[in-house]
């Protein structure tokens, strides 16, 4: 069952063709990966599946929904969270407020309930306490609760970005190059944490990745980009056998 | 996750109850100047608009400068109420309705404001703001205001102008000259109630998942936006809350004075940048450093009208080096080391 189903993507700015005919179809569950070269286009895809531009064509679908050219803070409710390839974190909230921040459409209260602090409030209060913990635990984040999200290490930092994004609990989950900056050891780590993700909470994963270790070692399917155009799309073991993207992207 | 008793927020409150009990001693034994306690409401004003000031600056993190804008706003909505009901109501309960009114009609404003001016971001919003704090100020310069049998006149022209029944007529709002012969209403305990009333709406306000949701705008807009934060209407909110509060202030402001009229001293951006230095130096996004930083910012010219013609150039002396004192690093780190057991500051790792 396809999950998210892009069709005719593009997108133009000006006279530039950032993105051109772009589609796919991502099912239940997978692990999908995007690739490319530096300015291919990737992020671009990102930003027109989540809102932050609208698509000059095309049309995305997320389970049977039609979210072409909706607000950003609308595709979320219908169910894509996405992390950023810079760190977007709210940074002088704490480690715990910033997963709350991701549930605040799971747990809603008025801002009168909030002022005057009537039951409602302690009781969403405490079941959003419970909630981000428990994903804090995942990704043993939970000891620094408190910290300051600035004040935590850089791979850290990018968990919680993912804690905070599965907080809004997505249907698809975007993750914009993850393992960027991290050391061998760290991208390792990683490969398990999403593996983990996908199969404790049936997570179905859209991912921009330039590491292709991990590439190769998580993902199921691939779509190769180059100059805004798909290069090639299929399983990963052949779409890294493909002589052009080899020579487009991965040198001979 | 245990529940400490002297938080950050409690010692707010705890901090202003002592400052009451000890004026009121100070009082009560005659150990207070008459200077002193003719600058008791005003303070109270400028910890309400200090306090509402940060939550768009602080908390929102967009610089305002049109705050005494909605003061006036406040201002000469609760006074005008005021005369018009006269004595038909007793002071208790008509000064607490001139509050709620110049509350709303300040969030009205705020609202109207903050549509266009919350698409705006950084340099080009605190310009917009200063605007329309100017333009409030100046229409309320030209506004006349009258009532006679048949209801309510407005002018803009000049009091003949109003085309008032000379039997009952009555001009409330004078241009230029303002309002006049407003009753005090005010007291210092009235306004150690409405500055607790402002910290504790503004304290759980911060800390209800509202204030997390402005706070994560203030910190990262897309980010905010891409966990579903409706990005508009949390500003909105936060815009007009603090005007809302601003408006109290006004009211409080008016009610102490007999006659009120809107100069650039009081509702000018003199005013306005008056406020904003008391946040920036209280900390942004710390309301207990409002309310410390308003309180020591007034009384300081006062304690140092001894030095005459000295008294400016101390004050701006003692406005840098607080600022140097409490916000370079070197500093901060000796009060952690010294004073750190009395803050709980959120530990760092490394």
């Amino acid at each position: 069952m396809a999950l998210l189903e892009v069709t005719g993507l593009g997108i133009s700015f000006g006279g530039l063709r950032a993105v051109d005919d772009f589609n796919v179809i991502i099912k239940k569950g997978q692990l999908y990966g995007l690739i490319g070269p530096n300015g291919a286009g990737k992020t671009t895809i990102f930003n027109l599946l989540t809102g932050v531009y609208k698509p000059t064509d095309g049309h995305i679908i997320l389970d049977g929904e039609n979210i072409t050219g909706k607000k950003t803070a609308d595709i979320c409710k219908a169910g894509i969270a996405r992390t950023f390839q810079n760190i977007r974190l709210f940074s002088e909230l704490t480690v715990l407020d910033n997963v709350k921040a991701g549930l605040h459409n799971e747990f809603k209260y008025s801002t009168f309930t909030g002022i005057f602090r009537l039951p409602k409030y302690f009781r969403n209060e405490k079941s959003m306490n419970e909630k981000a913990y428990e994903l804090l635990k995942v990704f043993e984040l939970d000891k620094e609760a408190d910290v300051l999200a600035s004040n935590l290490p850089y791979g850290k930092q990018r968990k919680l970005e993912i804690a905070r994004a599965l907080a809004t609990d997505p249907k698809l989950l975007l993750l914009d190059e993850p393992a960027a900056g991290m050391n061998p050891n760290e991208t390792a780590e990683l490969m398990d944490t999403i593996k983990f993700v996908r199969d404790t909470f049936d997570m179905t994963i859209l991912l921009i990745e330039h590491d292709m270790k991990l590439v190769s070692g998580i993902c199921e399917r691939l779509s190769v980009l180059n100059f805004g155009q798909v290069l090639a799309q299929g399983d990963t073991s052949k779409v890294l056998k493909d002589p052009k993207v080899i020579t487009a992207y991965l040198g001979e | 996750m245990a529940k400490k008793i002297f938080t950050k927020d409690n010692s707010t409150y705890i901090i202003v109850i002592l400052a009451y009990i000890i004026v009121e001693a100070l009082i009560g034994t005659g150990n207070l100047s008459s200077l002193m306690k003719g600058l008791l409401v005003p303070l109270c004003v400028y910890v309400i608009l200090a306090v509402s000031l940060n939550i768009t600056v602080g908390i929102l993190g967009e610089l305002s400068l049109g705050h005494a804008g909605f003061m006036c706003v406040g201002a000469f909505s609760g006074a005008f109420f005021t005369q018009l009901v006269g004595d038909s109501l007793n002071g208790g309960l008509r000064f607490a309705i001139a509050i709620l009114i110049g509350a709303v009609v300040a969030a009205v404003f705020g609202i109207l404001i903050g549509i266009p001016v919350l698409r705006l971001k950084g340099d080009y919003l605190a310009i917009v703001t200063l605007a329309f704090g100017e333009i409030i100020k100046n229409i309320i310069n030209i506004l006349y205001v009258g009532t006679d049998a048949n209801g309510l006149h407005i002018s803009i022209k000049n009091a003949a102008a109003l085309n008032l029944d000379p039997e009952t007529g009555r001009i409330i709002i004078k241009g230029a000259q303002g309002i006049s012969g407003t009753p005090s209403d005010s007291s210092f305990t009235i306004g150690v109630i409405l500055v607790l009333i402002t910290l504790f709406v503004t304290l759980n306000l911060i800390h209800s998942r509202t204030g997390r949701a402005i706070m994560a705008i203030r910190d990262n807009r897309i980010a905010a936006e891409s966990i579903g934060i409706n990005i508009t209407k949390y500003k909105l909110l936060a815009f007009t809350v603090s005007a809302a509060f601003a408006g109290i202030a006004g009211v409080l402001y008016a009610h102490n004075l007999s006659s009120l009229v809107a100069l650039p001293k009081n509702f000018g951006y003199n005013m306005s940048i008056m406020i904003l230095v008391f946040v920036v130096l209280g900390g942004m996004g710390n309301i207990r450093g409002s309310v410390i930083a308003a309180v020591v910012l007034t009384l300081l010219p006062e304690l140092l009208r001894g030095l005459n013609e000295y008294r400016m150039l101390i004050y701006s002396v003692v406005l840098i080096a607080v600022m140097i004192l409490s916000w370079s690093p070197t500093a901060k780190a000796f009060r952690e080391r010294y004073f750190g057991f009395l803050s709980r500051r959120k530990k760092e790792v490394s």
